[in-house]
């Protein structure tokens, strides 16, 4: 049996973050959104039945109700934005390749990175700056402060806030090590992780950067 | 695994015991100052070590991870 993560240590409170676990997260984020949502679409066709007279405010309910999940999948698809400006800037100007010019080291990182990689991921990653990973739990996407998993079921995407203790490191590396540590112990990997949303993957792509999207189609594919 | 993209500290072969001891005593430094031992095992796979492994073909130092 593999060895767990020595990080779990620093959280001993926490259940392991299993598939049962992401199925009663999945289902409490679902009925959490309809609970928050409903009332807002009740109000605006009350309103609207009442009085049509009440038409602007009944559609500035219906905007509540389409505006908060937005706000909550903004927040699932931050975990994997790139958290400096030099990556922020580099990416906006066409992906991770350019983030190699920026960071120190970073033309190394990416080539033990890639090493770890398979020719496919490897493109993918160059490409959107996520590395696709196949796990028990279903397919990972890791990028530099964060993760996304893409359940069996293909619906649903988890989205985990984590990211390596050295803030100096080259995007890269930050990738490689989140990577060796979801290898080792993916369900300690999870456990380790901030679950920071839970949500319908068209919601979470939406609110991806652009270069991102297409990893999150590809995760979803290797999902099927 | 650190800043500038990585750094080989130590190399050794099987036979060599003298390489070999250099290396674990390198690992024994690293891992005081916080630093986790992996091998990666091919496709999808990597084990936690805490000795170093005399036959494993590489092993990388990571730094420990953390919820954001």
């Amino acid at each position: 049996m593999a060895e767990a993560l020595p990080e779990l240590a620093t959280v001993p409170w926490r259940q392991p973050t299993d598939a049962r676990w992401l199925r009663r997260w999945g289902r409490i984020w679902h009925a959490w959104t309809l609970l928050y949502t409903i009332p807002f679409i009740a109000a605006a066709v009350g309103m609207f039945l009442l009085d049509p007279l009440a038409t602007p405010v009944a559609l500035a309910a219906l905007a509540h109700a389409w505006i908060i999940p937005e706000l909550y999948a903004f927040r699932g698809a931050s975990v994997v934005r790139p958290k400096t400006r030099g990556v922020a800037v580099a990416q906006a100007a066409g992906g991770a390749r350019c983030a190699a010019t920026h960071f120190q080291g970073e033309q190394v990182a990416q080539g033990l990175l890639g090493d770890l990689l398979g020719h496919d991921e490897r493109e993918l990653q160059r490409r959107t700056g996520l590395a696709l990973e196949r796990g028990e739990l279903g397919i990972w996407l890791v990028g530099q402060g964060g993760a996304l998993l893409v359940t069996p079921e293909r619906r649903r995407v988890h989205c985990f806030c984590v990211g390596a203790s050295d803030p100096e490191l080259p995007p890269s590396d930050r990738i490689a090590h989140l990577l060796l540590a979801l290898r080792s112990d993916e369900v300690g990997f999870a456990t380790v992780a901030n679950h920071a949303f839970a949500g319908a993957a068209w919601r979470v792509r939406r609110r991806l950067p652009l270069p991102m999207r297409p990893a999150l189609d590809a995760a979803r594919r290797a999902a099927e | 695994m650190d800043r500038t993209g990585h750094t080989t500290l130590a190399q050794w072969t099987a036979e060599d015991d003298a390489a070999f001891a250099d290396a674990v005593r390198e690992f024994g430094e690293q891992q005081a100052l916080g630093y986790i031992g992996t091998v990666p095992d091919g496709p999808g796979k990597a084990t936690h070590v805490r000795e170093l492994p005399r036959d494993a073909d590489m092993v990388i130092l990571r730094r420990p991870i953390a919820g954001g």
